[in-house]
């Protein structure tokens, strides 16, 4: 599968796209493929604060339970809610099921994320080792 | 997330690299590299491997689990010092549940005691407690005029589960399996291959075959490929230890190191009617009737989650109050039931169904009631 280039990754396997001083959360291909089929999402409600690389939330799979982290810090001010019913829509389109919206503190935090290339190298090295 | 750390220890079956080959997600199991599940490009992932046992037809590479044989003119004897069910009760052809206790009742291992011949048995025993066991069953029956062999390494075995596992395997086989009653076996030609044994038996709460084949990877393979090819026109899948797990939580069929382990004892994991105080001395028979006139402890209680969250192995289990009065053993969503489940140990007093109490996940109690298990039952024919 092949990265959106419009958006921003972690290496805890998140992503971030970014409107200005907004911006958009998720989970990875590569995530939701490693998790297996995923029955749970678990975020905070609108106006919770997040910090970088802190855990803001839970996604569990069938078999698994894998903290999120958030890629920046700031503060949520829209919840996916339809993930609370249907959460196995991030299986399906990983990378267009967003998680939360947040207004971004320091927009600039999102420079030392990966890029699309750079998360596919890292991926690649994971999956191989 | 976590990845698959390869250590050079951890063992293999002949079945592994046909696993790869498909595209399965390997994990450690007990010291084995197993498929967990297999991708969702071939219509797999855990809740379908599931579904598809439920409704239809799952195959498992389960080779990792033990066989031990146990022959000789006192092989029943034997069998009957170490193990808690009635071997006594059993034809040639006929298997039966038991496990095989500590002097202190608590367990060495759950086990399937199979009677092969007139004095024949083989006891199949899990994949962790492999080595543990047979020493365990050749030091508890040295004065038993017997042969206790490890035959581990000789079988590649293979799970056929689900409603239409007997028309999968019946197209590869001359055996009469719709005569093959539960928990029974019989012998006979399999691909090719002679006095192949068969065994209605399972870890899914469906009906189902387990069959035993020579561990050769050619064989294996073959074998293997024959039944996915020969299960097509019913849908068949392969399935991985995930599957293998949720199944045999909704049916409470109970697993080493969980439900029951060597800090458990058998009234406590509710096996009561596997284990037959009435007959001749068993290992673990004297410190389970002091147990039974001590009274229960804990006891084991199926919950079901009524409130958003999932209990997994090891969460708290709390009273309404906060106080915490236990521990899940097992939890998981269910599949087929389409509930988040668990199994777990509360004092007796909070074992009644309809008992309303609380499962820990990440700092908060989320509401739980205790509810009648087997969680799932098979629809009787």
């Amino acid at each position: 599968m092949a990265y959106p280039t419009d958006r921003k990754y972690t290496k805890e396997h998140e992503w971030i796209q970014a409107n200005g001083n907004s911006a958009t959360i998720g989970i990875t291909d590569y995530a939701q493929e490693s998790l297996g089929d995923i029955v749970f999402v678990d975020v905070p409600k609108v106006g919770a604060e997040l910090a970088a690389g802190k855990t803001f939330g839970t996604v569990e799979s069938v078999k698994a339970v894998s903290d999120l982290f958030s890629p920046a810090t700031g503060t949520v001010t829209e919840v996916n809610a339809d993930l609370a019913t249907s959460p196995e829509k991030v299986n399906k389109d990983p990378h267009g099921s967003w998680m939360v919206k947040m207004s971004l503190k320091n927009p600039g935090e999102l420079d030392s994320l990966l890029s699309a290339a750079d998360y596919e190298k890292f991926v690649a090295e994971e999956a191989g080792h | 997330m976590s990845s698959v750390e390869a250590t050079s220890a951890i063992r293999k079956t002949a079945l592994n690299a046909v696993h790869r080959q498909m595209g399965a997600k390997m994990v450690e199991f007990n010291g084995w590299e197993m498929p967990v599940e297999y991708p969702a490009s071939i219509g797999c992932g855990i809740i379908n491997e599931h579904m598809a046992v439920r409704t239809g037809v799952g195959i498992f590479d389960v080779s990792h689990m033990g066989d031990i044989r146990l022959a000789g003119p006192q092989a029943l004897a034997a069998v009957q010092n170490i193990s808690m069910n009635d071997a006594s009760k059993l034809s040639v052809g006929q298997a039966q549940y038991s496990a095989m206790l500590y002097p202190n009742g608590t367990f060495v291992d759950d086990v399937i005691v199979h009677r092969l011949g007139e004095d024949e048995y083989m006891l199949v025993i899990n994949a962790g407690t492999r080595e543990k066991d047979f020493n365990w069953v050749r030091d508890n029956t040295r004065e038993f005029d017997c042969t206790v062999e490890n035959l581990s390494d000789d079988f590649t075995q293979i799970a056929i589960q689900g409603p239409k596992a007997v028309d999968v395997l019946q197209k590869l086989t001359g055996a009469d399996l719709r005569k093959v009653k539960f928990y029974w076996v019989t012998r006979g030609k399999l691909c090719g291959l002679s006095n192949i044994l068969m065994g209605r038996t399972g870890y899914t709460a469906e009906d189902g075959f387990e069959i035993y084949i020579p561990s050769d990877e050619a064989t294996s393979a073959r074998v293997w490929n024959e039944i996915l090819a020969v299960g097509k026109e019913f849908n068949v899948v392969p399935c991985g230890l995930g599957a293998r797990n949720t199944l045999r939580l909704e049916g409470k069929l109970p697993l080493y190191g969980h439900e029951i382990s060597d800090t458990i004892n058998v009234w406590e994991a509710g096996l009561d009617r596997f284990c037959k105080m009435e007959k001749q001395d068993f290992v673990g028979k004297n410190a389970l009737e002091k147990a039974k006139a001590a009274g229960l402890k804990r006891t084991l209680v199926g919950l079901e989650m009524t409130e958003r969250g999932i209990a997994r192995d090891g969460y708290k289990v709390q009273d309404h109050s906060g106080r915490e009065i236990g521990y899940v053993t097992s939890g998981s969503p269910a599949p087929f039931l389409k509930k988040n489940i668990a199994l777990a140990y509360v004092p007796p007093e909070f074992s009644e169904v309809g008992t309303m109490v609380k499962v820990e996940i990440r700092g908060q109690g989320a509401a739980a009631v205790v509810v009648p298990t087997p969680f799932y039952k098979r629809p009787k024919k």
